[in-house]
């Protein structure tokens, strides 16, 4: 990566990354992809959030689903760990709660690939720095 | 801002970005608030935007940071240190843990912020090593903000320079408080020191020294990005911001809280962790850890925040929160702080070392049927002795626990002591197993799980408990279909 000197730079560099963010989100485009993050905080790799990632990654592929899946820290659901985000470009992001592997590939076939709804959806109850 | 009972600002990129890629931290903002200090705000703006900001330690003491940040600056010396206490060593807390494993970056950037503030090179994270996975991505992080310049020389071009370092503890609890923290990190045993000198007078090496939580650190980016005067909306009138919460024991929905300081003990008990377990009925909630004490159903309403919660003889601490039933009994929860703080006094003073290891034989006694009256004035007693005298706060705050108990659950106290019986039905010198023998058809089922042999009878005959061998396991009583074992 390229140093930073200055605030410009950070800046920069931070509009760049925040669009490729926003492409990577958008429903219809080309480099849209769906976004799934596995909570893997202490307390989520001890309930075995390390067999859903790896899982994860394999089964996508095999499915040929293009997907970008990547690790996070402790959602805050340690009474449903292992949790999971699966955002849809153009979609709110869902979390899942209690995955565990039969549970990542009930997410793949239904919501992942059919849209259909999935038992589990653990509601957003907070509000962010933002709103 | 009303629609959740949460908001998430030390928890803000916590579960939402890769803590082991610093871009994606960047993508949210990150480091702006570093940028933003050194480029454009004077060390003194800084202070005084924290100061502004009401921001108060999340540690358990609730000093005001800017406050303290300015001691430290005014301090002067050719060498500063700033220094996070991530030792979290209260049972059942895990906010400092996850804090760091979810986004390192935040804590990083505060210090370098608060280096700037108080004329600081270098800083230093006391971490306990059996937090293993936030160590880790600890040191990735400060890899990653070396590579990028972030951290390190002539930081965003300026003269300012601050580099991080990691120091890890063995996991004793007395070394969560600052004196003792500062002694351990200089090699020498973990005991603490009488203050003053305070650290940001004679701190690390003699220098002066800036000691902050990890939460607190957490919340400085965002207070510098958003402005102390949106920060201080938030919360009361004393208390502003937001505190993280272990949510955990009896309830429904354990984990991480992060609510609005002035949120009342029912929001967050019933609302956010969705009531209590098994439909059971709520007994107590215990704040603070050993240093704190026991609620009741009467604070349920308070509003959460430092002075509330000290008020009502508990305090924040650093944000465990343990739900208890109406299986514990609350004078085996006194029991069981305390045996911890025996365990975990250093042993330097005499009130703590050996006032607490006679409160928890007091409590032992009580619990085993064998305390009298006499008993419970002298926990009371010798409670606020060893409160006054103690030399650090270990000692100042272990009573703690044992006089809210006494005080919201007497009668507890008087049926162990009077009745010689334990209403939650916990303490087991208490409790009597038994067969009626009307219910019991002598299908020898009890008798054959008995892992001690303490069950006679002849087959389809009612069975006896010889209670001089019943070590108490409740096996039988978990094996019996037809309800003929009880406890008495
Ligand atoms: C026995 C004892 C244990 C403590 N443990 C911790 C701890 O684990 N983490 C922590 O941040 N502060 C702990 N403290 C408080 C620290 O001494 C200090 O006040 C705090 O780190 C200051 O940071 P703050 O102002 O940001 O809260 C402890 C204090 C005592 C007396
Ligand atoms: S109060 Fe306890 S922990 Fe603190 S110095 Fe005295 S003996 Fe050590």
């Amino acid at each position: 990566m390229t140093k930073i000197k200055t605030l410009a730079d950070l800046v920069k560099l931070r509009d760049e990354l925040q669009s490729k963010q926003a492409l990577a989100d958008s429903a219809d485009n080309a480099e849209s992809i769906i976004q799934i993050k596995v909570g893997m905080g202490t307390s989520g790799i001890a309930s075995g959030a390390k067999a859903v990632i790896d899982f994860l990654v394999e089964a996508l592929e095999k499915r040929n689903i293009e997907a970008n899946v990547s690790q996070t820290g402790d959602m805050g659901y340690s009474y449903a760990e292992p949790t999971i985000e699966v955002k849809k470009p153009g979609k709110d992001p869902v979390v899942f709660g209690f995955v565990n592997v039969q549970k990542a590939d009930e997410i793949i076939e239904k919501y992942i690939k059919r849209d259909e709804l999935v038992e589990g959806i653990i509601p957003v109850n907070y509000h962010t720095i933002d709103n | 801002m009303t629609k959740y009972k949460q908001i998430r600002i030390a928890l803000n990129n916590c579960g939402v970005i890769d803590p082991e890629n610093i871009e994606d931290y960047i993508a949210r903002d990150g480091y702006m608030a570093l940028g933003k200090c050194i480029t454009e705000m004077t060390p003194q703006d800084v202070i005084k935007e924290i100061k502004d900001s009401g921001l108060r330690g999340r540690g358990g003491g609730g000093f005001p940071a800017g406050l303290k940040w300015e001691i430290a600056s005014k301090n002067h010396a050719d060498q500063k240190y700033v220094v996070c206490n991530a030792d979290e060593g209260d049972p059942g807390a895990f906010m400092d843990r996850s804090v760091l494993e979810g986004d390192p970056h935040a804590v990083l950037e505060a210090m370098a912020i608060c280096g700037y503030s108080i004329g600081a090179t270098k800083g230093l994270i006391y971490i306990r090593a059996e937090y293993p996975l936030a160590i880790k991505r600890l040191k990735i992080a400060i890899d990653q903000a070396r590579e990028v310049g972030l951290l390190g020389k002539n930081i965003f071009g300026s003269k300012f320079d601050f580099d991080i370092e990691l120091r890890y503890g063995a996991g004793a609890f007395v070394c969560g408080e600052e004196t003792s923290l500062i002694h351990s990190m200089e090699g020498l045993r973990g005991e603490p020191t009488i203050k003053p000198p305070f650290p940001a007078e004679k701190g690390y090496l003699g220098k002066p020294t800036n000691v902050n939580n990890v939460e607190t650190y957490a919340s400085v980016p965002i207070i510098i990005r958003k402005g102390a005067s949106w920060f201080n909306k938030i919360g009361t009138e004393k208390s502003k911001g937001t505190k993280v919460f272990a949510l955990a024991g009896k309830v429904n929905n354990v984990g991480l809280v992060e609510v609005p300081m002035g949120t009342t003990l029912r929001e967050v008990i019933f609302e956010i962790g969705g009531g209590i377990q098994n439909g059971k009925k709520f007994k107590a909630v215990q704040t603070g850890g050993p240093s704190g004490g026991c609620l009741t159903e009467k604070h349920l309403d308070t509003p959460i925040d430092f002075d509330n919660l000290v008020a009502a003889g508990s305090m924040m601490g650093s944000g465990g929160m343990i739900v208890m039933d109406e299986d514990n009994c609350m004078v085996s929860v006194a029991k069981f702080y305390l045996d911890f703080t025996v365990e975990e006094s250093c042993g330097k003073c005499s009130p703590c070392r050996i006032g607490n290891k006679r409160l928890f034989e007091l409590l032992e006694r009580i619990t085993k049927g064998q305390g009298t009256m006499d008993d419970l004035q002298r926990l009371r007693n010798m409670s606020n002795v060893i409160k006054d005298t103690s030399l650090c706060g270990l000692g100042q705050t272990s009573p703690n626990p044992v006089l809210s108990t006494l005080d919201n659950f007497y009668d507890e106290y008087l049926a162990h002591v009077k009745d010689h019986k334990c209403p939650a039905g916990e303490c087991k010198d208490l409790m009597k197993y038994f067969i009626i023998a009307e219910n019991c058809v002598g299908c020898t089922a009890c008798a054959r799980v008995c892992p001690v042999g303490a069950i006679t009878g002849e087959k389809k005959e009612a069975h006896l408990i010889n209670s001089e061998t019943c070590i108490k396991c409740g096996a039988c009583m978990e094996r019996c279909k037809f309800d003929a074992i009880i406890i008495k």
